[in-house]
Parts: C-alpha cells; structure tokens; sequence
C-alpha cells in the first residue's frame, strides 16, 4: 500500500516553488492614507507549480492576500486578448507566460502596458486603442451586388492576409511601440494589423478607403521599424512584416 | 527597439555637427581672424575625440540606414534584420579598427 501511495506522489509531483511578484499598483481612490492616483510597487509572495502561469500566480494574490488587486483576463487561454501586460519589461499575455521560464528565483516585475491610461493596478484605459482600430473601418467593404451565395477565395488569395487574421487585439503590440509611447496620435501596430487583413483580402473592395487612412500623419509613416511589436505578440503576427507591405501598397500604388 | 535608438542618436548628433561646422565656416565671411581661431581649436586633442565620435557616429548611422532600407525593401531582409544588426556592428568595429589607430596617432603623435 505504501509503496502505491508513494509511487502516486512521485507520478503526480510537479515542482513547486515560491516566486515573488513586484507589481506596479495604482490607487486612484487613495485608500490606506495614499493621494489619490498613487503610484508604488508592492511585493507578494504566492507558493507556485511548474505548471503555473503569471495569471494564476495573480489569482492566487487577489484571492488569498489582497482582493484589492485590480486586472483583466477572460479566457485564461490566450485567445480573449484581456490580460496583455508588461512582465519582466517585455509585453506578454499573463495567461501564456509559464512562471518557471521567468526565472522565479528573481521578483517577476508586473506593470500595466505603458502608453495608455491607467485606470487601477493593471487595468489600462483600452479605448484609444479601439478608436484607432474602428478608424480603419475593420468590416468587410464589398462592391458590387450580394452574392447569392458564399464569397469565394483561392487558398493562395487567402494566403496573403492569413498571418493578420490572427489578431487578437490585445494591445501588447502598441503599447511596445516607442513611438505610440511618446506620439499618443499613431494608430499604432495593431490598426494597421487590422487594416492588413482587409486590405489584402481579395473579397473586399476598401482597401484604397483604408490606404488613405494609414497614409494620414498619424499612420504607418510613423513607424520606424524598431521591431518591438513584432517581438511582442503573443500570437506570432509579424507585425512589422504586415506593416511594411502596407507601406509597399503605399509606396507602388498597388495591392 | 535599441538600433532605433541608436540610429535617431547618430542622427541628431550628426546634424547638430553640421550645424556647427556650417556656422565656423560661415564665420571666414564674417571675420577670417575669428575663423582661425575656431578652427584652429579644432587641432587640440579634444576636438580630435570628437571628430573620433564623430566619424563613429556616422558610419555607424551610414550602415544601420542600409539596414533600414533593405528591411523596408526586401522580406527576406524583414525576417533576418537581428542578424543584420550584427552585420551593422561588425562592419562598424572592422572600419573603427582601421581609423582609430591612424587617427588617435594622428591627434596625440603631433604627426
Ligand atoms: C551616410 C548616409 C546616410 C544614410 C544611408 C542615412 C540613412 C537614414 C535612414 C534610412 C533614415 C530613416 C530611419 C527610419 O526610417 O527609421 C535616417 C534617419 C535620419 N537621419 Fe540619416 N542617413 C545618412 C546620413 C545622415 C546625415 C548626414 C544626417 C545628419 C544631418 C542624418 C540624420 C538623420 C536623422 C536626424 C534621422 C531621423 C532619425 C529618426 O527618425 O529616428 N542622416 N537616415
Ligand atoms: S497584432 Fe498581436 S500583439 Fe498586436 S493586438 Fe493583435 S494579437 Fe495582440
Ligand atoms: S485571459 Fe484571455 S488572453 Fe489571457
């Protein structure tokens, strides 16, 4: 009997260790005696797995030592694109970064993604990020009569936008770009990721409507290719490829 | 994000040298014996570090602006620009290695 019971938690172990997380915390109430907007770092320690992501390591504050930890997440997988946010100064989906490869021996550092307002803790004001993005018009803008049946597309045709299909709009992107930091006017990566995946749809007829848009002061001229978007998605998107071939349809007049 | 960094640097650092140097060059029209002067501050060892950095700053901006362009131009540059920053570096240390010694002897040998 013992011997089973043994083997079982020896089967089952998963490492286990403790970390502690550094987070940026922002009190615009001003409770405990702080000024109203205050800004301060704060240490918590939480016991984690192997298998533990930054997102369960947050729970496990918000639940067990300080319910007042204000974030964002959704899904916990990945595909809601709520919990983008800077660990380890680099921008990150807290729900996909595994806490063992953030070597937990060290604080984990956790800030809210920069160039947008914060509002509490992690939680970011997201609207001028959706501004720019619905100023791209991402909807299909056919011309001609409706079908009666589906619109049709080659796989090769499809090809050409596949990579921009996968946004999740998390904003990790945008708010990785030096130039949205200091320039709050650029429509920042993810709308021209957006923009992207229309104008290179075969089915759809905009995309000169939309070229125009991108081709504004505050559009893809301001990029000047620092990569960090392109590093920073949590869904592989290059980023920077999808805008330069936005300034090649640009530049040669053609799509 | 730090080649950016780097290349808006060289850049501006280059542009406030020409700056100056069009401003000390304008000054032979205004009064040569002036000129002189500046100019020859330029011989003293300080102004040889400068052009030092100076020299440094431009081939480095010269060579990450290939880089620049063929990113901008060519996918295939786009997908490896990490290792054409290297490229830009190596470049840059094999072209110092060759100027800084002349020149260093040059300001400090009195040659
Ligand atoms: C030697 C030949 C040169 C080449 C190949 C070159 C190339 C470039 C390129 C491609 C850019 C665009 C960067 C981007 O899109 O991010 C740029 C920007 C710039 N260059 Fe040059 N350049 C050269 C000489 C100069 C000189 C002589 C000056 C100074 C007067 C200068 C000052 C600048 C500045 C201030 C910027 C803006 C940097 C920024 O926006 O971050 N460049 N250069
Ligand atoms: S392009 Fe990538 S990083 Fe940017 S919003 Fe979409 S999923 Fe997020
Ligand atoms: S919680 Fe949905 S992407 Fe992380």
């Amino acid at each position: 009997m013992t011997a089973t019971a043994e083997k079982t938690e020896e089967v089952g172990a998963v490492e286990s260790f403790t970390v502690t997380l550094k987070i940026l915390r922002h009190d615009p109430d001003g409770l405990d005696g702080r000024e109203p907007g205050a800004e301060y770092w704060e240490e918590f320690q939480v016991e984690a797995h192997a298998t533990d992501r930054v997102l369960d390591a947050l729970h496990a504050i918000k639940w067990e030592q300080d319910g007042t930890l204000a974030f964002r997440r959704s899904c916990a997988h990945g595909v809601c694109g709520s919990d983008a946010m800077r660990i380890n100064a680099r921008n990150r989906l807290a729900c996909k970064t595994l806490l063992k490869d953030l070597n937990p021996a060290r604080p984990i550092t956790v800030e809210p993604i920069k160039g947008l307002p914060v509002e509490k803790d992690l939680i970011v004001d997201m609207e001028p990020f959706f501004a720019s993005y619905r100023d791209i018009m991402p909807f299909l803008m056919p011309s001609g009569p409706t079908p009666e049946r589906e619109r049709l597309q080659s796989p090769e045709d499809r090809e050409r936008f596949d990579d921009t299909t996968k946004c999740i709009l998390c904003a990790a992107c945008t708010t990785s770009c030096p130039v949205f930091w200091t320039d709050g006017q650029y429509f920042g990566p993810q709308a021209i990721v957006g923009a992207h995946r229309f104008i290179f749809d075969s089915r759809d007829d905009g995309e000169w409507d939309r070229l125009e848009i991108l081709n504004d002061q505050a559009g893809v001229w301001k990029c000047r290719t620092a990569f960090n978007c392109t590093e920073a998605c949590p869904r592989g998107i290059e980023v920077t490829k999808a805008i330069s071939e936005v300034k090649r349809a640009l530049t040669s007049g053609e799509v | 994000m730090w080649m950016w960094v780097v290349h808006r640097a060289t850049g501006v650092a280059i542009f406030f040298f020409l700056l100056v140097h069009v401003l000390d060059t304008s000054l032979v029209r205004v009064s040569p014996e002036a000129y002189n002067e500046v100019i020859g501050a330029y011989k003293t060892p300080i102004y040889g570090l400068i052009e030092a950095g100076l020299v440094a700053a431009i081939v480095l901006h010269a060579f990450n602006g290939l880089r620049i362009i063929a990113v901008d131009r060519w996918t295939w540059a786009l997908r490896r620009q990490r290792m054409l920053v290297w490229i830009v570096w190596g470049i840059f240390a094999v072209l110092m290695a060759g100027f800084l010694p002349r020149h260093l002897m040059h300001v400090f040998g009195g040659a």
